[in-house]
């Protein structure tokens, strides 16, 4: 649509900055939070340009706590977190693969029960089964682990579902020819379906990760150790700090911490990720 | 290079659909076997059981001298072209040839090899073998889809309408490179296509299927001269056979379709069949526009198709309701609601029983 109407130009450019502001605004105060002295935040008004002490902050944030914590930063946090999300990005993707592998390209009794069995967990996320999760993942001793951070989390309807529709879309000539060509299914899954669904797979990837990374009661419930804490359990902790007024300069730090891994996965897989949700050419 | 061997080959799908009824045919060494027939006929599904992509029910299948009822695709040393190509999108095309190869476990200078062979019989350049397939026109597509079979140096080439994806012109082009590369090679093949032109210039042989059945076996000229079936008769040559239902006169010299003049038959009558019902047979291009001939035919024309090199005119005999098309070479100017002396030779009738389908004498 070519229109010239100036009042409409510059309302719509009015809106999209409204638009604008209303997302950034607050990832700016944040930004600015964390430039701050502690002291700085506590002072009205509040500071809406940025200060000189990020890296102090950076530093304090991520190796030495706040002030009346135990001392450590948030850094072996941001570990805890990259290592369960990538745990459950991986996980999920590794076995949805292979369970809708299953489901497309074999002949088994109850093909049809199973897939509608993992159907039917899409309507039973981790807040509707925490009690009896909880009760597997401490029997099997794994509470306190990276396993019993992430396992739980694994199984995934959607994720298996989704690589259905993606393999049902692929040809059959094409596990054909390469039946003709000699490849046994573990082959055909590698060498074929598997870079075949490659753009589906980043996509799925970059949301498993965020996902993953935002998780906030699981690791709540099954962590008591403080060495497995993950970041985002780790911001609401510092809110709660004992006794003490809000260190804002430090929390908003950790905050712009815990947002950048994400941040940073969108970025670079953005071209896959829009690849994998809009090509449609096979 | 191998003969290819069917004896009893039935196929019989879990819910009870049979889609091949017995075939028995033995192909020999370097011969280019057609499978033909309409949509449904099952001359897929015959090719699929002889690559191993489909269950045989029943009957025995060997290729060369092995029985290969239970040997994978891989094991039956066939090599097969699919209608939509099926190259594998995200490998170059290059790799596309060199996959099999290297499932094989060959050597890499020996796939290198294989593979730069192909390409030169297909005329592929070496940029194009870096490219994706997608980067290819439909034609190139095509070739690479033999390259790959051809790489394979397999006893058995099985197409499956492999130029049914091409445009016209292309259609032609490739079906000629087919048959150049097939006679070099002198691979057995065996090509499954709808189309009869296709049929008819590529094959040695034809087998026209019917609905899992069998309807002919034989060269195309066999074919085209003496179709054994109603069905073969209508299928094989374009514009489709006329046909008319007629009856032969007591003595089995004439033959009269119904209100019409008596025409003689040829090759001393059909005596046995004298006073029988019949169906009448007759091409378009073997009745002639014959002014003044005292066995002529009066037809009614009501519509003139020109192709240039040929004229159809459909119309139909006096009052009778069937349907005539007659092609006359060269362009002529008839208009509709004309009326034209045709006469028909003795010598092209074809004659079917009309209950079994089957051709009399």
């Amino acid at each position: 649509m070519v229109e010239n109407r100036p009042l409409l130009t510059i309302f719509s450019h009015i809106m999209l900055l409204f638009g604008v502001a209303v997302i950034a605004l607050p990832i700016w105060i944040m930004f600015v939070a964390a430039s701050h002295p502690e002291i700085r935040m506590t002072q009205v008004p509040l500071p809406m340009l940025p200060g000189g002490y990020f890296f102090e902050n950076l530093d304090i944030a991520l190796n030495r706590g706040m002030s009346g914590m135990d001392g450590n930063g948030v850094a072996y946090m941001m570990l805890n977190s990259l290592i369960m999300a990538m745990m459950i990005a991986v996980g999920k993707i590794a076995i949805s693969l292979l369970s809708a592998f299953a489901i497309v390209y074999f002949r088994f009794p109850f093909r049809m029960f199973f897939f509608w069995m993992i159907f039917v967990t899409l309507m039973l996320p981790v807040e509707v089964r925490i009690l009896p999760t909880y009760e597997v993942v401490a029997n099997l001793g794994m509470l306190d682990s990276y396993w019993g951070l992430s396992i739980p989390l694994i199984a995934s309807a959607t994720a298996t579902f989704m690589f259905r529709q993606v393999f049902l879309t692929i040809p059959d000539e094409m596990l054909e020819a390469a039946r003709i060509d000699g490849a046994g299914p573990m082959r055909f899954f590698w060498d074929i379906l598997i870079p075949m669904s490659r753009t589906n797979i980043a996509a799925l990837f970059v949301i498993l990760f965020i996902y993953g990374w935002n998780q906030y009661l699981w690791p709540l419930l099954i962590t008591s150790e403080p060495g497995m804490y993950t970041v985002v359990m780790g911001i609401k902790q510092m809110l709660e700090a004992a006794e003490q007024v809000p260190q804002w300069n430090v929390i908003m730090m950790t905050a712009l911490l815990a947002m950048l891994p994400p941040i940073f996965v969108v970025i670079f897989m953005q071209s896959l990720f829009v690849k994998g949700l809009t090509e449609t050419e096979k | 290079m191998a003969r290819v061997v069917l004896e009893g080959i039935r196929k019989t799908y879990p819910n009870g659909f049979k889609a091949i009824h017995g075939v028995d045919v033995a192909i020999e060494e370097g011969e280019f076997l057609v499978l033909v027939g309409p949509s449904g006929c099952g001359k897929s599904t015959l090719l699929r059981m002889i690559a191993g992509l489909e269950s045989i029910t029943e009957g025995r299948l060997s290729i060369g001298d092995r029985d290969v009822n239970n040997l994978e695709p891989s094991e039956r040393n066939i090599a097969m072209v699919f209608q939509n190509y099926a190259l594998y999108p995200h490998m170059s095309v290059y790799k596309n040839m060199a996959y099999g190869l290297k499932i094989m476990g060959l050597p890499k200078a020996e796939i290198e090899e294989r593979v730069k062979k192909a390409a030169t019989i297909l005329e592929l350049t070496d940029e194009q073998l870096i490219r994706k397939p997608r980067q290819l026109s439909g034609g190139q597509r095509q070739r690479v889809a033999m390259g790959r079979a051809i790489v394979r140096e397999p006893s058995v080439f099985l197409f499956d309408e492999p130029l049914s994806n091409l445009d016209a012109k292309l259609r032609v082009q490739m079906r000629l490179e087919i048959k150049t590369l097939q006679a070099n090679l002198g691979i057995t093949s065996i090509y499954v296509t709808h189309d009869q032109v296709e049929a008819m210039t590529l094959g040695h042989r034809l087998m026209v299927l019917n609905a899992g059945n069998v309807e002919q076996l034989g060269t195309p000229i066999e074919l085209y001269q003496r179709p054994e079936s109603l069905f073969v008769a209508g299928f094989i040559g374009s514009p489709a056979m006329n046909f008319a239902e007629a009856r032969i006169d007591a003595a089995g010299k004439t033959i009269t379709i119904s209100g019409q003049e008596a025409l003689p038959l040829g090759d001393g009558g059909m005596a046995e069949h004298g006073g029988k019902d019949v169906i009448l047979g007759v091409r378009p291009e073997h009745l002639e526009l014959v002014a003044g001939a005292p066995d002529a035919v009066p037809m009614t024309v009501t519509m003139v198709e020109q192709l240039g090199a040929d004229t159809l005119v459909h119309g139909h005999f006096g009052e009778s309701k069937s349907d005539l098309t007659v092609r006359l070479e060269g362009i002529r100017h008839i208009k509709g609601g004309e009326v034209l002396p045709i006469r028909v030779s003795p010598d092209h009738l074809h004659v079917f029983d009309p209950k079994t389908e089957r051709r009399l004498s």
